[in-house]
């Protein structure tokens, strides 16, 4: 754990000096495309109070000078499979996300969507023999969380005190200097494969950048995609990705819960290359201009030309109805929501007080996806499009962008993490070493 | 699947398969297809890119090399003589050219207001000989050196449209004769100095004045004639004493001394009195007014000796000393000798 902590604070440090730069770039490394956002931070003093802009969520003393997309290479799943390709598909990114900028990006924040997330909740009490809560009773708490097993390889991803107690009065957001006698605190604890985020690591370094951070881009979707009621009053936001489908709920302004089913939408797209016989671009195509998920009787009559370059006049000239199509990517979609739904279940969904759930991601623009989704998963279904930022070009601001534009929202404002406090005295010797030594000091 | 299935020909065992000339095959193309290029930049093109994002390095290569490459072109390029010269020669030849275009050609002067004398003076000035481009003539110059010609009060120069050098001449005009030791000048109404003169009689109608520093002080000379009214058939001219003060100088040895301040009333009172009681018709050689309160008046040697001889005292000579009886009867001899 000191380890990891040590590894944090320093990118949380790496990211204050790009703040003070004023210019750090946001790279949502997806299974289907890589976006790279670069952010200018202004200050606080970029609007007036009598403009009438208010804080909005944060998103007002920032603004976006970069934007590039580029198509995803050498990844699977969220997960970096081959790592030159990934390294190249980074390279174009960020060169073009640069040139539009005019600026050189020194830093990044990343976030990565596969590597198997698994939620953890922990929880802690201590008791306060001042009788108050102190600045080192908070950092205390939190390492006095009973950490599990997380398993072999895995790596904290992120780790929030969700909740304090005090004395039973629960719901805390803040305890400092209140009084009572024992603390207690909630902490959602993210894990993450570790040889994942050290491949992410490494293919970032190779292209002379300094990790300023990792988010989980199904975090970093919830952020952007929810409203400010929905992530108070309790939704799930289903980030509907190429290799991977990212859930995370949220109550009170917190992440309580976050996983991935390794199924997207580069399996929809494979379902119809299969079934079809056709190429896999040919596919996208059909999956992008034609696709859907409830066939009416006009879709048995309206033919869609396959098209393609096999040579072969016969196949090339092929046509399906849509109603084919939409036979072939229902049922890979409907798989795609039951696994979301077992794991909503498994995190205990039902019991929240509002269940609103949120669909964004690039798979979430197939039409009729709501239907079907308000079907299986529960009645308040809605499609998310990301929080509009400021600089953001147009075609930046769809669904599939919405954990890129998260980053940047989590990037302006950044969530408390255990590594944000202080680490109590007892587990830093060099540090009581170093108040023995100013006591002598002081003292003779 | 409808549109999947194309299976043609089925059933009752099938057609033969067409015949088919191998050479009406389409060749193979020979080219094979260009293999696209990979969009990533290299390593070596990105750290390149990047570096050039950099701000220092940027404003070097796009403003110091630039800078310093035409530096050393033009440095090389220049450090050759002959190169060096043909480069002013022309820059200068075209110069020369644009200058001698007939535009700005000046072909001929005029002169108005000017004395022949002047009109000489002025043409010999003109540095250089018409005609002349017009970026030859230094206006300016020529006027100050045109005003230090002590005839010429004001000149107005400039180039008229077709080649014509204007000059508008205003000349001083001599208001009164100065005699100093070195001659005789005419000086203008400021007491500037017009030209010089041989002698008196050139120029008869002007009053005339003397002493040193008289010039400087002119305009009160002028002014002092101009009040001298009813004396003015006996005025000799005016002298400047000790270049502080006038004196009057009349007709039979007659002076009348003003004093430093306030000349022109002293004056007017001495014509008052004069008016009124014949002063200065009267055998006196001397009006001293540089008192203000008490004027005295010397008398000539005439009403002295007269004075004398009714009072029985021996008369005084020419040189103001009183002369010997003897004399006296020797020179009453010689009187009646030549009367006689």
């Amino acid at each position: 754990m000191k380890d990891l902590y040590q590894g944090q604070r320093a990118m949380r440090q790496m990211r204050r000096q790009a703040m003070q730069r004023g210019v750090i770039a946001v790279l949502d490394i997806g299974t289907s495309k890589i976006a790279c956002l670069v952010l200018q931070f202004d200050g606080p003093s970029q609007f007036r109070e009598t403009d009438g802009v208010g804080p909005m969520a944060g998103q007002s003393n920032f603004r976006v000078i970069g934007t590039a997309t580029t198509r995803s290479r050498g990844m699977r799943y969220g997960e970096i499979e081959t790592m030159a390709e990934t390294e190249r598909a980074i390279r174009t990114v960020i060169q073009s996300a640069q040139k539009v900028a005019g600026v050189r990006v020194d830093h990044v924040i990343a976030c990565i969507s596969g590597a198997r997330p698994a939620s953890y909740g922990l929880a802690g009490e201590i008791p306060l023999p001042a009788g108050k809560v102190g600045e080192g009773d908070v950092a205390r708490v939190l390492a006095a969380c009973e950490v599990p097993d997380f398993g072999r390889g895995r790596e904290v991803l992120h780790a929030q005190p969700v909740n304090f107690a005090l004395d039973g009065r629960s719901g805390l957001s803040d305890p400092r200097d209140q009084s009572g006698n024992r603390l207690a605190c909630d902490m959602h604890v993210l894990t993450i494969d570790g040889d994942a985020a050290s491949n992410l690591v490494h293919c970032i370094r190779r292209c002379d950048m300094e990790l300023a951070g990792v988010a989980s881009a199904s975090y970093a979707s919830g952020l952007a995609a929810l409203v400010e009621d929905e992530q108070e009053l309790g939704a799930a936001c289903v980030d509907l990705g190429g290799g991977t489908t990212g859930v995370s709920i949220f109550i009170k302004k917190h992440m309580i819960f976050a996983d991935a089913v390794r199924f997207g939408g580069e399996l929809i797209t494979q379902d119809i290359a299969k079934g079809l016989r056709v190429s896999h671009a040919v596919a996208e195509r059909l999956k992008t201009l034609h696709g859907g998920l409830e066939a009416t009787g006009r879709d048995d009559r309206e033919m869609i030309e396959l098209g393609g370059e096999t040579g072969d006049w016969d196949t090339d000239r092929r046509a399906v109805s849509r109603a084919d199509l939409i036979g072939i990517m229902r049922p890979r979609v409907e798989e795609i929501l039951e696994n979301v739904a077992g794991i909503l279940d498994a995190a205990g969904f039902d019991s929240m007080p509002s269940r609103q759930i949120v669909l964004t991601g690039g798979g979430s623009q197939i039409p009729g996806l709501d239907v079907l989704a308000a079907r299986m998963l529960g009645q308040n279904v809605r499609i998310g499009r990301p929080l509009r930022i400021q600089g953001l070009p147009h075609n930046a601001t769809a669904p599939g962008f919405s954990s890129a534009i998260g980053l940047s929202l989590l990037t302006a404002h950044p969530q408390d993490e255990w590594w944000d406090f202080d680490m109590p005295a007892e587990h830093y010797p060099a540090r009581s070493l170093r108040r023995a030594y100013r006591w002598f000091r002081n003292n003779w | 699947m409808q549109g999947l299935n194309f299976h043609r020909g089925q059933g009752d065992g099938g057609r033969p398969a067409p015949v088919r000339h191998v050479p009406s095959r389409p060749a193979p193309s020979q080219q094979p297809r260009p293999v696209r290029k990979d969009p990533a930049p290299s390593r070596l093109a990105y750290r390149l890119n990047r570096m050039m994002l950099r701000p220092l390095v940027r404003r070097l290569v796009h403003v110091g090399l630039p800078a310093f490459l035409a530096a050393l072109v033009a440095g090389i390029w220049l450090s050759d003589d002959t190169r060096r010269a043909n480069l002013t020669g022309g820059i200068d030849a075209i110069v020369d050219k644009v200058q001698h275009r007939d535009e700005f050609m000046v072909r001929m002067m005029t002169i108005e207001g000017a004395s022949p004398v002047v009109d000489k003076g002025l043409r010999a000035m003109l540095p250089v000989d018409l005609p002349a481009s017009s970026f030859d003539l230094d206006l300016e110059k020529l006027r100050e050196r045109v005003l230090k010609l002590d005839a010429v009060e004001a000149v107005d120069l400039r180039i008229k449209p077709g080649g014509v050098l204007s000059a508008v001449v205003t000349e001083r005009v001599p208001a009164v004769l100065w005699r100093h030791a070195r001659g005789i000048e005419l000086l203008d109404k400021t007491g500037h100095r017009v030209a010089s003169v041989t002698a008196r009689e050139v120029r008869g109608d002007l009053p005339i004045i003397s002493g040193e520093g008289a010039d400087r002080a002119a305009a009160e000379a002028l002014a002092l004639i101009d009040a001298a009214g009813p004396v003015l058939p006996r005025l000799r001219g005016l002298e400047r004493m000790g270049e502080r003060r006038w004196d009057v100088v009349l007709d039979r040895g007659q002076r009348i001394k003003l004093p430093e301040n306030g000349a022109l009333q002293a004056l007017e009172r001495a014509i008052a009195i004069d008016r009124a009681q014949h002063m200065l018709d009267r055998d006196i050689a001397v009006v001293d007014l540089r008192q203000q309160q008490r004027p005295v008046v010397r008398l000539g040697l005439e009403a002295q000796n007269a004075i004398r001889r009714a009072r029985g005292q021996p008369e005084l000579g020419p040189d103001g000393k009183p002369i010997a009886v003897e004399t006296t009867e020797q020179k009453s001899a010689n009187g009646k000798k030549k009367s006689g």
